[in-house]
């Protein structure tokens, strides 16, 4: 980290500190001492659980990041509580019907792919906010400042869903058993319920699971943009000062998050398909 | 393994537009276009006219030509970067798939803990240590891209280690490198490049967002995520300043992404695995 272009301290002070201030700050954030030496200092830091304090404001990063966290996971859980069912309902269509229904929704998921989130952030925020100002542009409160950054961060993963969605019941849809189903003259809407759906949940709760990065990803640049206050701006904040314990913080509290997100869907998938929990019982 | 389909038109078309994106940004020093650089305080935040088709910026500058000559590096970077993850995920791919045994083990334990960030906290922490500029968005890129195509490779080459041709060959006495090398290799570069096809909507995408947060190319140099970045203060007064560079690297991706998905359905990707 000590490689990096960009001096935190002459960033802190600007450039007209006396040469005797900056070596007192260099000495109270450890920089006089060799790269090995901050390396084991962090190190340290890590193992007591402390993630050492921002250079700027002087405040115990991982207080901030606890204080930070419940914004991402509010402005996640939003975006998701978007995403899932308009997801699974888009990719479940484009899974049942042929022709243009499927053509349409396929060329708008790889839109809502395609399209980098930064831009439409910016863009919803030009439409919604500044032109016709039915939201709030930027900060953090209540749901109407919720709205937009949750609608925006839920593009890519609404699209990633729909598609896993579609690739999960096409197969499904050709199995024997739903040719069975149909011939007992179950009606279509329970072949699709108990039939279809409950068999498809299974990969798809774990592709949410798995998506949950790119919310981590998204949030980066949605928070920033929108001025929210949670983890994703606060890793930004850290980028642009060069605020070095910052940044590391960051990036490890949102592997950690990374890491817990997977785990718990791996418990969550080892629920939801008996086969798998019949399997480790034998064991 | 290749399977004919309707989605051949999707391809070509797609192709065709990236063929002419990339072209026309290669080739832009010699088209009759504006200078990106030329600064021109007499116009200033002019919107799209029959002069600046996508207006100009608020230091005067054509917004066409940094357009167009954004391309050259969002769009060069991305692919460079999909070249070299593809080399790296093939070597440790074939080379572990292999072998198996420890080496596999290391190897695909590094790429559990490549995969087990979050992509692009992995990447802006790779961009943070090194200078910002294209090398570092390239060896972002490519520091976090290689994973996966060593895993679908490394699953590719544990099929064709079973199949009777290998066995032929070691009757024969071929020894293990030229096993590897003239039998198992060859025939892991086709499934490679289609892979980089597939991932290259992903790395253009990636390659924006990096220089979006400034960790890519520097400033006056344009790339379509940078302009984004510069331009988006005033979003309000000149939306064109914003609108034209989102929308390059929109089609771009969306091109990419078409192009791939078309490539997926051709070579029938085991859809299993997560790429």
């Amino acid at each position: 980290m000590k490689a990096l272009p960009g001096d935190p301290v002459l960033n802190l002070i600007g450039e007209r500190a006396s040469p005797e201030t900056i070596e007192n700050i260099r000495k109270e954030i450890g920089a006089d001492k060799g790269l090995a030496a901050q390396y084991m200092g962090y190190l340290g830091l890590l193992l007591r659980g402390n993630l050492g304090r921002s250079y700027y404001t002087n405040r115990d990063v991982l207080t901030d990041i606890t204080l930070k966290f419940p914004n991402t996971l509010g402005l996640a859980l939003a975006a998701m509580f978007i995403a899932v069912p308009a997801g699974i309902l888009l990719g479940f269509m484009a899974a049942k019907r042929r022709g243009f229904i499927d053509k349409l929704i396929d060329t708008i998921t790889i839109s809502g792919l395609s399209v980098p989130v930064f831009w439409s952030a910016i863009i919803i925020m030009l439409i919604f906010s500044l032109k016709l100002r039915l939201f709030p542009p930027s900060g953090t409160g209540d749901i109407r400042f919720l709205i937009l950054p949750a609608f925006v961060l839920s593009i890519p993963a609404l699209a990633s869903l729909a598609r896993v969605t579609k690739t999960v019941i096409k197969d499904i849809l050709t199995l024997p058993y739903i040719a069975t189903a149909k011939a007992k003259g179950l009606s279509s809407l329970r072949v699709d319920i108990i039939h279809v759906f409950k068999n498809a949940i299974i990969p798809i709760v774990t592709i949410i699971g798995l998506d949950f990065g790119s919310y981590l990803n998204g949030a980066v640049v949605t928070e920033t943009i929108f001025g929210w206050d949670g983890i994703g701006r606060f890793t930004m904040e850290g980028i642009i000062k060069r605020d070095y314990p910052v940044i590391m913080g960051c990036i490890i509290a949102g592997t950690v998050i990374f890491v817990i997100i997977n785990l718990i869907t791996d418990v969550i998938y080892h629920y939801l398909d008996p086969r798998i929990r019949l399997h480790g019982e034998e064991k | 393994m290749v399977k004919k389909n309707k989605s051949s038109l999707r391809l070509k078309l797609s192709l065709f537009v990236i063929i002419l994106f990339f072209a026309v940004s290669i080739l832009s020093p010699l088209l009759p276009i504006h200078d990106p650089y030329r600064i021109d305080l007499e116009s200033l935040k002019k919107p799209p006219d029959i002069q600046h088709p996508f207006g100009t910026d608020n230091k005067g500058r054509d917004m066409f030509a940094r357009v167009v000559h954004g391309g050259k590096i969002s769009i060069g970077v991305a692919i460079i970067a999909a070249f070299v993850s593809g080399m790296i995920g093939f070597i440790v791919g074939v080379t572990s798939g292999y072998f198996g045994g420890r080496f596999d083990a290391v190897m695909m334990s590094i790429v559990d803990f490549v995969l087990s960030f979050p992509s692009l906290l992995f990447a802006v922490a790779i961009s943070v240590i090194l200078p910002p500029g294209i090398y570092t968005v390239m060896i972002a890129l490519s520091a976090v891209g290689w994973t996966s195509f060593a895993r679908l490779i490394r699953s590719h080459v544990l099929t064709i280690k079973t199949m009777p041709f290998i066995d032929a060959a070691k009757a024969i006495g071929c020894g293990r490198l030229r096993i590897l090398l003239l039998h198992i290799a060859p025939l892991c570069i086709p499934i490679s490049l289609v892979m980089m096809g597939i991932k290259l909507g992903g790395f253009i995408l990636t390659e924006a967002t990096l220089s979006f947060l400034g960790l890519g190319a520097q400033p006056p140099v344009p790339t379509w995520g940078s302009m984004i970045s510069a331009n988006r203060a005033y979003v309000l007064a000149a939306p064109w300043m914003v609108i034209f560079p989102g929308l390059a690297i929109s089609i771009t991706a969306f091109c990419f992404n078409m192009a791939g998905e078309s490539l997926k359905t051709r070579y029938e990707f085991d859809k299993n695995s997560r790429v």
